[in-house]
């Protein structure tokens, strides 16, 4: 069953338009690759999902209608974000971070905690005291603490030293395996991403160019398209 | 115990030791400058829940305190002239009741926080800073032509209003009741700074539009925690108005909402006692140096500056260092 729909999803920033007609389907237990070059549309379609923009269209999660609910209502209805750039709460502490996103579910603390040691040490830590890799663990685990429905990664291994990257797409996977929660990944890592994604759709120019099972994305279309 | 619960605590002991003195020593006035002192500590620990833990830069929360003036001054006014308030269907009285004018005030602000908030709250940076400001002079140009109340003259008020059990005309007597109200404000704060609210609210102020794809209502906490900043503000504008018997516009002046900004600076901004020792440094200042020059207000400029450029976490960040310890 569809989790997270779009139907014909246009957004614009003031008068330059950003999508044109996207359509996008995650069924539950599933994970979507959002991929393409820069620019063309990847983190606007994210900011769509997470009414940070408006948009016209079709958005449908969970059977709920998201074009009329405000950011945090569609936040509290299952949307987890790891924004692209991590944005922790800078000035709060690891354990704060974590505290102020908890919903009811089963991701509390010591799960985070368990998924992420690093953080468990780190509690009682300014976040921006902390590495880019252990901001990005933060992120999901803040994420994670929303108990969602659906994750969304925005870009989340940019940036971050071969190792650490290693560690996030461990940690994606084991969410995938362990827990079947539905993933929404954006990421330039092909590689990695033929590893965790079921299925990947590839917009360019702010349309949907290319959507299909991951196993059968040729390299052709991925280089033409993602640039890799 | 940290350096800044250190830090204080003296300036507790200093607020209680300083006015005990000048009672024993028969020096009133100095108790006088003390209760100004708290009373402005007072207002900007309200401002600072806005402008510190929230990021909510007001320079429009004179309304408040002119609010809270106000509802003392007509209050009382038609108490002391035995003038009911309303005469309709009911008779509304006056009152002389310190008690009820500052449950007065503190709702009158309330709402007003609450309505200047709503709209207020849809803008932010400079744009936020303005439409206070605009609402204050708005609050300070009606004073002004509200002939009923003194208009531009103000409104004096004979008879400094009562508190069971107490003689408020003993000046040490009205500052022990500034300072317990002053106490119960920095408790609250510090409770709301604490709480998961305060965390939401300073996670609203760090990482603006972002908190609510965590699921949370960022905007609904800033008005929340704005309506508790100007309900504190006014209660101290009531204290004010107490301490002078006297209201004025310039309550509502945009020189009061600067002033309130200034202790919250001068002492150190999201920080506990900030607006406290902000609030005693100025009024230290206006009388040690306002004694000795008139343009003392120059001096206050020069130290504004090297506290922005050099220590911005203000006299309490001076003494106590960076505002959060963490291991």
């Amino acid at each position: 069953m569809s989790l997270l729909r779009l139907e014909n999803v246009t957004a614009r920033y003031g008068a330059a338009q950003a999508l044109f007609g996207v359509d996008l389907d995650l069924a539950e237990g599933e994970v979507v690759a959002l991929m393409g070059r820069n620019g063309m549309g990847k983190s606007t379609t994210v900011k769509t999902i997470c009414k940070m923009l408006p948009a016209e269209g079709r958005l449908i999660f969970d059977g709920h209608d998201l074009s009329r609910l405000p950011s945090h209502q569609a936040a509290r209805l299952g949307i987890g974000l790891v924004p692209e750039g991590r944005r922790c709460f800078r000035d709060l502490t690891v354990a704060e971070n974590l505290i102020v996103a908890a919903r009811p579910g089963p991701w509390d603390m010591d799960r985070v905690g368990a998924l992420f040691p690093r953080l468990a040490e780190r509690r009682g830590q300014r976040a921006a005291t902390l590495s880019g890799g252990e901001q990005q663990m933060l992120a999901i685990g803040r994420a994670l603490m929303t108990n969602p429905r659906l994750l969304i990664l925005d870009e989340a291994t940019e940036g971050l030293a071969p190792l650490i990257r290693a560690e996030i797409w461990a940690v994606v996977a084991r969410l995938k395996a362990e827990t079947g929660l539905s993933i929404l990944v954006i990421d330039k890592s092909l590689k990695e991403l033929r590893q965790v994604a079921d299925r990947a759709v590839i917009l360019a120019r702010g349309r949907v160019v290319w959507s299909g099972e991951m196993a059968a994305l040729d390299h052709e279309t991925s280089l033409r398209h993602v640039g890799v | 115990m940290t350096r800044e619960s250190f830090v204080n605590l003296a300036l507790l002991t200093a607020l209680v030791a300083v006015p005990l003195w000048a009672w024993v020593a028969g020096e009133p006035f100095t108790i006088t400058l003390a209760t100004r002192a708290v009373i402005f500590a007072l207002a900007a620990v309200g401002l600072n829940l806005a402008l510190g833990l929230g990021g909510m830069v007001s320079f429009g929360h004179a309304v408040f305190f002119g609010l809270g003036g106000y509802s003392m001054g007509i209050l009382a006014h038609h108490a002391q002239n035995f003038l009911p308030l309303y005469d309709g269907l009911i008779v509304i009285e006056g009152t002389k009741s310190m008690p009820v004018i500052w449950l007065v005030a503190i709702v009158v602000s309330a709402l007003a926080a609450l309505l200047i908030g709503l709209l207020s709250l849809r803008t932010s940076g400079v744009y936020f800073i303005m439409i206070t400001l605009a609402f204050g002079q708005m609050f300070y140009y009606f004073a002004i032509s509200w002939r009923a109340y003194g208009g531009e003259d103000g409104l004096s008020i004979w008879v400094r209003n009562d508190f069971p059990g107490l003689n408020t005309l003993a000046p040490i007597q009205f500052y022990g009741l500034c300072f317990a109200l002053l106490l119960a404000a920095l408790w609250l704060s510090a409770r709301i700074a604490r709480s998961s609210f305060g965390l939401v609210l300073n996670a609203a102020r760090q990482v603006p539009g972002r908190v609510e794809t965590v699921g949370l209502d960022g905007q609904r906490a800033k008005l929340v925690a704005f309506v508790i900043s100007g309900a504190i503000t006014g209660l101290a504008g009531a204290l004010f108005a107490d301490l002078n018997r006297f209201v004025s516009p310039t309550m509502f002046s945009w020189h009061m909402s600067g002033e309130l900004i200034v202790f919250i600076i001068l002492g150190g901004a999201a920080r506990l006692f900030g607006p406290v020792a902000g609030a005693v440094l100025f009024v230290a200042m206006e009388h040690v140096l306002g004694d000795l020059w008139d343009h003392w207000h120059i001096l206050l400029g020069a130290l504004l500056l090297v506290i922005v450029l050099f220590a911005r976490g203000g006299l309490i960040g001076l003494l106590a260092g960076k505002a959060r310890n963490h291991d």
